[in-house]
């Protein structure tokens, strides 16, 4: 006796957590049906294995039906064949679009080709996440890219009026748009301790203030280079931070500023001392990583940058993290002090944005 | 010129990619009614277009507005070549000819192909204008409401029941024309979508104009049917009560408009109108091209079964004269009826009933299950004499059920059923009900003899009347074995009943009932036409013979003493034929205790034989004494003497009724028991008998927390909670066909149908503590070594707490439900109920859905925009969002249940009947998933499409739903799959009996919440 034909179809379709989490893990049914043998759930319910694996079955079936529709989740809320109360479609929206850590630190900031696609082996491999979920989890990149790379106005709303995501689901998926769009470099071994919610809290910061869309220029300039408002950085604003080279370049401006911060902070740093010596090198570092950020190059390799120039030297003095803030602080505020200095607006611009990201990457 | 309907062409969405360059569609809409088509405007380069077309205008008789479908056709524009079609939507406007329906049909309906499944939806308003002539219901039978609910609609008091009302049309199947070798399986689909859409649409409006005959208003319990004879044609039948009902709300009855019309035709016995309003069955206009093929040369009828309880006793002093009387009495009211003796010699010739639950004092007496069956051989000799073939079969089986019935004392048949199954050329018909004796008051146009009417209430004490024998003791028909009712006294009751209705309302129930099956399969050899025939006709009464067995076995094991919604199908296949009985067992307080079951060996000779016999025995007790536990039967210990009769001697009490097949009247009887031994003494003397032990055995009861019935409701359990989810499972084994033995065949089909079972409540353990209700189980064997098992049922969850213990305070409930949070069992209800909870914000009140329908009303495009905006976090940001009331739009939750209530809630208004068909085929068997996946599919489109037409109706729920077809037919090397499902039930308005309650406190606000929570539902 064989079963030809298994189906179950509710009025109501019903969605199994536990399955679809399997499902999405990218687990073969009789992986599955192993899994949820091992979790238990036979000696709960009483069930058999047969029972088991004809339920795993169909569930498959449901979603793999369902995963058409969540390509595109307005359609998932318009269809009429699936009858789903609206938290749950919710629900599976979110699972769906949800990433795993391993996995998008491995693909962050790469361009989102074909040619990465087929690095996903290595990254299965690597990962220890089965290939069928890092294709799906790829894809989903690909696809939230795709749609909202042309769109005009907020990143994150974009994302989530065409995928409605939750906010916070939205926000990580503007990062990684984001990433992948500028091709930040997140991939070197010294770079290997931040987490994707260091770079996510990074791209926040630069959207907000380094891209296009962020000083509010768009209504003023409607035709011209207002597309991808939210997804490219602010051409002219990284050209005027050539401007900035003068603050190390000038002796005078460098001593005086180091003199000022200095004064300010004697007494309240652990670590003055450090903070005295390596005030021209990290000052230095800040300012050229700044000037170089005209060339694309130098634009991806930000961080690596940020980390090399900043992060590293600090750690080595073992800088706790309220000296590292307090010296930042002090560090941009003083430069309004500077007379012989022009640019205020563009530092702030740039201090803010940089202070907050570097207080971020700031750790172990 | 009577009718006007008017349609309008809104919208489309998600249409498909037909332009493979650009990758959309320039989409344009055909609208065909009858022979007049009507084209909308290329809407060019779009997979959304926005026709908003005018109003388009037919010009119809109503005759042609019940039997045709508006057929709306979505096509991709191509300048160059044939213009592709994208898919179809079928339209039955029945709902918007009756007054009080719905008034408008306005929604987003699935474009549907039967290649390619749904391919995107489409907003269409349509409109019915009648004239108002009086000369309107000469034709057609625009009036009269139909329902699928076997029971009085809720909203709705019966004034007289009028009876029977049955009608077949038949029609040559086009999937076996000769166009069918030249046209595409798509055209072939279609025509056979359209001719049964026609088809059930003339059945309709005959039977309407057989219940304005009669004066009624209404046809309850309606049941449509295909017979799909293959070669020999199509045969669409329906059966159903005429009723006349009274509307609740209103005060002012309802008097049909149909009154003065019917009368008239009444002066005149044989005024049949010129037209084809009144013309016999078979000539109908799609018919007359081709004549009746149909028609039969051979016949076997079987013997048939009248499956009751019986006892011996003493006579009954007042009862049996009194109840002869009152049998003279209903027979002579049914006879009085009418002035056309025409008509009403139809109507005393079947007093059957399709209903199976009664208004209170309805039903009288029920004397046991009646049942016939005959098998018949299609032919497809062409004989234009013999037109009415079908008619006659029917006739000829319904005649023998009613002979049943009188010789079981009983003037009507109730909870009435017929159905067919058919295997090449080889078709046996059955039909089932329950004799009965009913009270004339319901009958009669309200002219019955108050004193007759005061007596039977009198005499009917609450709770046992009707389990009362109605045949008369000293003149019984078979030996019977009787007791005095242990709920009065009074009356002699039978120790067992089986019955094919629900289980009274007031009937006194002891415990909680459940769900018993008995499955059997019978090997036969392959033969042809008569050789075939005569096979089958004589396995029946085995087959019959042996599922009564095993009925009445599981009863026992169980511990009850009746069964309710029984339901018998015989399946006939080309090796085999399969049995299966389900129905509800309860224990009837009025009946007596039932007796154990005992295992006796023939050869008591060897020691570990008898060693094995009492093992045997006793674990048949630990079971019955083990069900008595679960399902709480602990009825109240009577003494003997106090029921001042003997006790019953335990006898085998199953008749066998035999009828031969010309002469119904004669009625032979054949001992149904084992030899002359003892009752439920079950004999070991072979390994089938064996079998038939362990078989018993091995029904596992549900797991904790699930009950199931096939009956509307649970006896025993009675505070319902809201959540309800319908289901449809299908399954397909294939069995090994070497050695197949009859012993393997039904271990095969009785584990076939356990796993199904048993994977039901896997899948539905997140709704514990809940109950699986009116789970109908269909049996087909599609090809030789196949055999389908389809069930549809709907699980409701229920209260635990509140029934078991009502004094629990409110602490201990929450604690309880705290500590099950920790059981990842039980993750999912919770959440499951959180979900449920918003997603029915229905409109309160009818007044305010019907606003909101209106609001709907407005163009597609501007409702689009506003979800798009919408996002699916939390039910507060919708509510926010959505803020212009109903302006939001799309997907309404819409319930769908086998059952004719919806529990917590209060059906406001019956739109009109769902009736649907569904042709579904594929080419490319394995891209979709192999055979479950094609099925799934489909499945889920039939239930989107019904939903869609309700939701387009107003309404936001089905009752009565039942499919009652689904032929799936494979050919994996072909890579082919195609499957044929039919639907009904009734669309219906609900209202949560919580908003009832929230509108009467406060009605302004609670108006502007449920319209936006309306409006938040739809996304």
């Amino acid at each position: 006796m064989t079963s030809e034909l298994d189906i179950f179809v509710g009025n109501t379709t019903l969605i199994d957590e536990e399955v679809y989490r399997l499902w999405l893990d990218g687990y073969s049914v009789s992986d599955a049906v192993a899994l949820r043998v091992r979790a238990g759930i036979l000696e709960q319910t009483g069930a058999t294995a047969a029972v088991l694996q004809s339920d795993t079955m169909d569930h498959y079936r449901t979603f793999h039906m369902l995963e058409r529709l969540l390509h595109a989740p307005p359609k998932l809320l318009h269809q009429l064949v699936f009858q789903i109360p609206p938290s749950r479609q919710a629900l599976l929206i979110e699972r769906y679009y949800a990433f795993d850590e391993a996995f998008v630190r491995e693909v962050l900031g790469k361009k989102l080709s074909k040619g990465t696609k087929k690095d996903l082996d290595d990254i299965s491999a690597k990962t220890g996440i089965t290939l069928k979920s890092c294709r799906r989890q790829f894809d989903n990149f690909k696809r939230v890219f795709k749609v909202v790379e042309e769109m005009r106005g907020s990143l994150a709303d974009n994302i989530q009026q065409h995928f409605l995501f939750s906010d916070r689901l939205a926000r990580d998926y503007a990062a990684i748009v984001f990433f992948a769009n500028n091709r930040f470099e997140t991939a070197k071994k010294k770079l290997q301790y931040l987490s994707f919610g260091d770079f996510a809290f990074c791209a926040e910061l630069m959207i907000q203030n380094w891209t296009l869309g962020a000083v509010g220029e768009a209504p003023s300039k409607p035709d011209s280079q207002v597309d991808d408002m939210d997804m490219d950085l602010d051409k002219e604003f990284l050209q005027d931070l050539k401007e900035l080279k003068v603050l190390v370049a000038d002796k005078d401006l460098l001593d005086l500023h180091k003199s000022l911060v200095c004064t300010a902070l004697r007494g309240k740093l652990g670590v003055f001392s450090e903070m005295e010596a390596n005030f021209k090198n990290l000052s230095r570092g800040l300012v050229n990583v700044a000037a170089k950020l005209t060339h694309n190059k130098d634009v991806r390799d930000l961080f690596v940058d940020l980390v090399e120039k900043f992060v590293e030297p600090c750690r080595s003095d073992h800088w706790p993290l309220g000296d590292v803030r307090l010296f930042l602080n002090q560090y941009s505020v003083t430069v309004h002090s500077l007379d012989g200095f022009r640019h205020q607006a563009l530092w702030d611009r740039y201090m803010d944005t940089l202070r907050g990201c570097l207080l971020r990457l700031y750790h172990d | 010129m009577p009718g006007k309907l008017k349609v309008k062409i809104v919208a489309g969405r998600h249409l498909p990619v037909m332009d493979r360059a650009s990758d959309l569609t320039d989409a344009f809409v055909e609208v065909k009614f009858g022979n007049t088509t009507f084209k909308t405007d290329v809407y060019l380069k779009s997979l959304n277009p926005q026709w908003n077309s005018e109003w388009f205008k037919f010009e119809v008789d109503d005759e042609d507005l019940q039997d045709e479908p508006l057929q709306i056709t979505v096509l991709d524009h191509d300048t160059y070549s044939a213009n592709d079609a994208i898919g179809k939507v079928y339209i039955d406007i029945d709902p918007l000819l009756y007054s009080e329906a719905a008034t408008v049909i306005s929604g987003w309906f699935p474009i549907y192909d039967t290649i390619h499944g749904i391919r995107g939806e489409i907003n269409v308003v349509v409109k019915v204008d009648l004239f108002n002539d009086l000369n309107r219901f000469r034709q057609s039978s625009c009036g009269v409401k139909f329902f699928c609910t076997t029971s009085i609609p809720k909203c709705y008091r019966a004034v007289i029941i009028h009876g029977f009302v049955e009608e077949l049309v038949v029609n040559e199947d086009p999937e076996y024309q000769w166009i069918d070798r030249i046209r595409t399986p798509r055209a072939s689909n279609e025509a056979r979508q359209r001719l049964i859409s026609l088809m059930s649409g003339e059945l309709q409006r005959k039977i309407g104009l057989k219940v304005l005959e009669m004066r009624g208003n209404a046809v309850v319990g309606y049941l449509q049917c295909f017979d799909l004879e293959g070669e020999s044609g199509l045969v669409v039948r329906a059966i159903g009560t005429a009723c006349t009902l009274d509307k609740l709300s209103s005060p002012a009855a309802f008097l049909p408009a149909c009154n003065s019309p019917s009368k008239e035709m009444k002066e005149s016995p044989l005024a049949h109108p010129p037209s084809h309003g009144c013309r016999s069955t078979h000539n109908s206009p799609i018919h007359t091209a081709t004549g009746s093929r149909l028609t039969q040369n051979f016949s076997v009828s079987v013997p048939t079964l009248i499956y009751t309880g019986m006892g011996s006793g003493s006579a009954g002093k007042e009862g049996g004269p009194f109840k002869a009387l009152l049998r003279q009495q209903t027979q002579s009211a049914l006879e009085q009826r009418g002035g056309s003796p025409h008509r009403f010699c139809r109507r005393r010739e079947f007093p059957f009933f399709t209903l199976t639950a009664f208004p209170p004092g309805f039903l009288v007496h029920v004397g046991g299950v009646v049942s016939a069956r005959s098998v018949k051989l299609l032919d497809r000799i062409h004989n234009p004499d013999e037109p009415e073939t079908r008619d006659a079969w029917w006739a000829e089986i319904r005649q023998e059920i009613k002979s049943h019935a009188k010789a079981l004392g009983c003037h009507a048949v109730v909870g009435y059923s017929e159905s067919t199954s058919i295997c090449e050329e080889v078709c046996i018909l059955s039909a089932s009900g329950t004799a009965a004796v009913l009270n004339p008051r319901f009958l009669q146009d309200g002219t019955v003899e108050g004193c007759l009417e005061q007596r039977i209430e009198e005499n009917l004490p609450a709770g046992c009347g009707f389990c009362h024998i109605p045949y008369d003791e000293l003149n019984m028909p078979f030996p019977a074995h009787l007791t005095y009712c242990y709920n009065c006294r009074k009356q002699k009751v039978p120790d067992v009943l089986f019955t094919t209705i629900d289980l009274p309302t007031d009937a006194t129930v002891v415990g909680k009932g459940c769900l018993i099956q008995a499955r059997l399969c019978r090997l036969k050899k392959k033969a042809q036409a008569e050789a075939n025939a005569t096979a089958i006709s004589n396995l029946l009464p085995f087959m019959e013979y042996e599922v009564h067995t095993q009925l009445m076995n599981k009863l026992k094991l169980k511990g009850m003493n009746a069964l309710f919604g029984l339901r018998i199908q015989i399946t006939v296949g080309e090796n085999m034929l399969m049995g299966l009985a389900s129905a509800t067992a309860v224990y009837l307080a009025a009946l007596p205790m039932p007796g154990g079951i005992q295992i006796a060996g023939k050869t008591p000779s060897d020691g570990s034989y008898e060693q094995h016999i009492s093992h045997m025995q006793k674990k048949i007790s630990d079971t019955i004494a083990k069900n008595k536990e679960l399902y709480e039967i602990n009825p109240p210990e009577i003494s003997e003497e106090i029921i001042g009769s003997p006790i019953p001697e335990p006898k085998q009490r199953s008749r066998l009724l035999r009828s031969q097949s010309e002469s119904s009247d004669e009625v032979t009887e054949l001992d149904l028991s084992h030899g002359k031994k003892d009752a439920f003494v079950l004999e070991i003397d072979d390994t089938d008998a064996m079998e038939d032990v362990h078989s018993l055995l091995t029904d596992v009861p549900p797991p904790s927390g699930f009950y199931s019935c096939n009956t509307e409701i649970m006896p025993g359990i009675n505070n319902w909670t809201s959540e309800i989810q319908m289901f449809t499972s299908v399954r397909v084994i294939r069995l090994s066909s070497l050695n197949l033995t009859n012993q393997a065949l039904n271990k095969n089909f009785n584990d076939l149908c356990e796993n199904l079972l048993k994977s039901l409540y896997f899948k539905l353990r997140s709704m514990i503590p809940c109950c699986l209700c009116h789970v109908n189980f269909t049996v087909s064997l599609p090809e030789d070594e196949l055999i389908q098992v389809t069930v549809t049922a709907v699980a409701i969850t229920f209260d635990k707490n509140q029934a078991l213990q009502t004094t629990k305070t409110h602490i201990e409930k929450s604690l309880q439900r705290a500590s099950t949070d920790n059981e990842e069992l039980l993750q999912f209800p919770l959440e499951l109920c959180s979900d449920s909870l918003p997603s029915h914000p229905f409109p309160p009140a009818k007044e305010h859905l019907e606003s909101a329908r209106s609001n709907s009303g407005i163009p597609a495009a501007q409702r689009a925009v506003t979800v798009e905006k919408a996002s699916p976090m939390g039910e507060g940001n919708f509510r926010n969002r959505s803020a212009p009331p109903c302006a939001n739009s799309t997907v309404g939750v819409v319930k769908m249940t086998p059952l004719s209530f919806i529990p917590g809630a209060k059906i406001t208004k019956y739109l009109g009947i769902i009736n649907m068909f569904f042709i579904r085929e594929t080419t490319s068997l394995r891209e979709e998933g192999g055979v479950s996946g094609f099925l799934h599919a489909f499945i889920a489109e039939v239930f989107a499409m019904v939903r869609a037409h309700v939701a387009a109706l107003g309404g936001n729920a089905v009752v009565s739903y039942i499919m009652k077809q689904c032929v799936f037919m494979e050919n994996p090397n072909k890579n082919q799959a195609q499957c044929l499902i039919n639907v009904s039930g009734d669309a219906v308005i609900f209202v949560r009996e919580s908003e009832l309650e929230v509108i009467s406190t406060q009605q302004p606000t609670a108006n502007c919440q449920q319209s936006c929570a309306g409006g938040e539902v739809t996304t």
